[in-house]
């Protein structure tokens, strides 16, 4: 019921979205501001609320574009310094043996585009990020150069298995018609917490003719929101609280399972 | 039915958890085992990061110690003064586990370390049992072994010596303190209320009387594993009280049913039986360690999806 709820008001937002694009491309209210303004995109949502049951979620990002060119959408989340390990074989068993820490790793990525990006010039995927192998992950200064290749790519292997870097890459991107069109954009249950930024790209002749971005925002909400915060935040009253429910409910237990 | 668990951060099946609770909750009253030991591996296999299970684990081992210490205590089985000799032991030991598990958390080997010290534990723990049932299977009871002579002993040697009366001893305070410092070492690293280590050690090392050994160290896991719950809770944040209020639930049920059936069915294939689940964890985590993982490399802290 709730599922075709959101489905609903989904479509609902996407038909009155793009109701809006398309009545405004013709009266060139767009193009009229800038000549950059030749694309224009939203999400369906600009709020993930991880709750109990969340189990992961869609957004709907949609859009129009003002005349030819492929369109492109880079996703990502808060950014945040990596720890990235290596096993190695020691004495019969698989320890961790060396470490490299990468700055800037955005926790959640994902590129949708409507052609296959490598048509694309590097230097324009580099710019903006177009593809996990461009992204701009800092690397420690002192790590020598044959080492950071191989943990740059595990970094990015692992992310794809944990599900935060999207596969495939690009998703798909459909046009309804000329100037319309249309993605999803999924979010993993473990989809880290913090402000993600919708980047959407008009490009023509291999290079970026127009931008826009979005925010988007994934928060704990509720109970899950409280219990998380309250650990962080008091820490102590946490650790305290949790023993004197686990002492209650032991009492309680004892006391109503006494036999006598 | 999937719920969102707030500190593991980590979609599980509700019904997963409650089972695994109930599962080893029945175990524990079956038995008269803690079930940390067997708790938190399992946490770990279903894809709970292993420092949240330990932490959490010491949680829930709060809850049925004091279930299960009320009903020695009644009986007058608990030895208070020798329990707090014990507990001082234990809080020194489980304050420097926590800040050792800290510290290897930050190095990245405290996975490492949990699963290590698991086979270690268990390992043993499997095979006494395992070699226990099968001697009396065959039927060669030869009955309690006789109480060692109270012959002086290095033991005695030891000095600050004091009086337990509830356990008729006259022994060094050294003795409890090192069993309790040990243990809470083990509730700090591994979750684990430590009872499968300390009972046999107050009756063989202290030479305490059978009476009073599980109620006392029912008594002293209650404030070592509430050590270890705060301290965790303060510098690792890694204790999830949903995860532990769900483990709870179907233990207490759980453990209840086990307590029935104990009563009716014969010990010792159970027993066996037991030992042999111990073992199937200990040679799971061992297999972990020795195969080469698919990926030898891994990023910290990304949750599974």
């Amino acid at each position: 019921m709730r599922r075709r709820l959101a489905t609903v008001a989904t479509a609902v937002a996407l038909f009155t979205g793009m109701l809006a694009v398309a009545l405004a491309v013709p009266f060139g209210l767009f193009a009229g501001r800038s000549a950059e303004a030749e694309i224009i995109a939203d999400l369906s949502e600009h709020l993930i609320a991880i709750t109990t049951g969340f189990t992961g979620a869609r957004v709907l990002l949609f859009g129009a574009r003002e005349g030819d060119g492929e369109v492109v959408v880079v996703v990502r989340g808060p950014r945040k310094p990596m720890v990235v390990r290596r096993k190695g074989r020691v004495a019969g068993i698989w320890i961790n043996e060396a470490e490299m820490t990468f700055r800037d790793v955005p926790a959640y990525y994902s590129v949708a585009a409507s052609a296959p990006l490598d048509d694309l010039p590097a230097s324009v995927r580099a710019r903006h990020e177009i593809g996990s192998g461009y992204l701009r992950m800092v690397a420690p200064a002192d790590a020598p150069a044959a080492e950071v290749g191989p943990f740059r790519e595990a970094l990015i292997r692992n992310m794809r298995r944990a599900d935060l870097f999207y596969v495939p890459e690009p998703a798909p991107l459909a046009f309804l018609g000329d100037t319309l069109f249309r993605t999803d954009v999924f979010f993993p249950a473990n989809a880290p917490v913090g402000l993600y930024e919708a980047a959407i790209f008009l490009v023509r002749d291999g290079d970026v003719v127009s931008a826009q971005s979005t925010p988007l925002q994934v928060s704990k909400v509720g109970f899950e929101a409280w219990v998380f915060d309250f650990a962080h935040r008091h820490a102590l009253a946490y650790g305290v609280l949790a023993i004197l429910i686990a002492v209650v409910a032991g009492w309680l237990a004892s006391a109503i399972f006494r036999k006598d | 039915m999937d719920i969102y668990l707030p500190i593991a951060e980590v979609s599980v099946n509700v019904f997963l958890i409650l089972g695994l609770g109930g599962g080893v909750g029945f175990l524990s009253g079956l038995f008269g085992v803690g079930g940390g030991f067997l708790m938190t591996p399992l946490l770990i296999f279903i894809g709970i990061p292993a420092p949240v299970a330990v932490a959490t684990e010491a949680n829930q081992i709060v809850a049925s110690s004091v279930s299960g210490v009320l009903a020695h205590w009644r009986r007058g089985n608990v030895d208070f003064r020798m329990g707090g000799v014990l507990l001082v032991g234990g809080f020194i030991g489980s304050s420097v586990g926590v800040w050792v598990f800290t510290l290897l958390k930050q190095i990245g080997q405290i996975d490492l370390v949990i699963r290590l010290s698991f086979v270690v534990f268990l390992g043993i723990v499997g095979g006494l049992m395992l070699a226990e049932s099968v001697k009396a299977m065959r039927g060669r009871r030869a009955g309690h072994p006789p109480k060692p002579k109270p012959t002086r002993s290095w033991k005695d040697a030891l000095p600050f010596k004091m009086r337990f009366r509830r356990s008729r001893l006259y022994i060094s305070a050294l003795l409890p303190l090192a069993v309790g410092f040990f243990v809470g070492l083990m509730a700090a690293i591994m979750g684990v209320g430590g009872g499968f280590i300390m009972v046999p050690a107050m009756i063989y090392l202290l030479g305490m009387p059978t009476s009073v050994v599980i109620g006392t160290s029912l008594f002293q896991i209650i404030f070592v594993t509430a050590n270890v719950t705060a301290l965790q809770a303060v510098t690792n944040q890694t204790v999830d009280v949903v995860l532990a209020l769900l483990l709870l639930l179907g233990g207490v049920i759980g453990a209840q049913f086990g307590a029935r059936a104990g009563a009716r069915l014969r010990g010792d294939q159970l027993r066996g039986l037991l030992a042999l689940m111990v073992l199937a964890v200990c040679i799971k985590l061992a297999f972990d360690l020795i195969v080469e993982p698919d990926d030898l490399y891994a990023v910290a802290g990304i949750g599974s999806p």
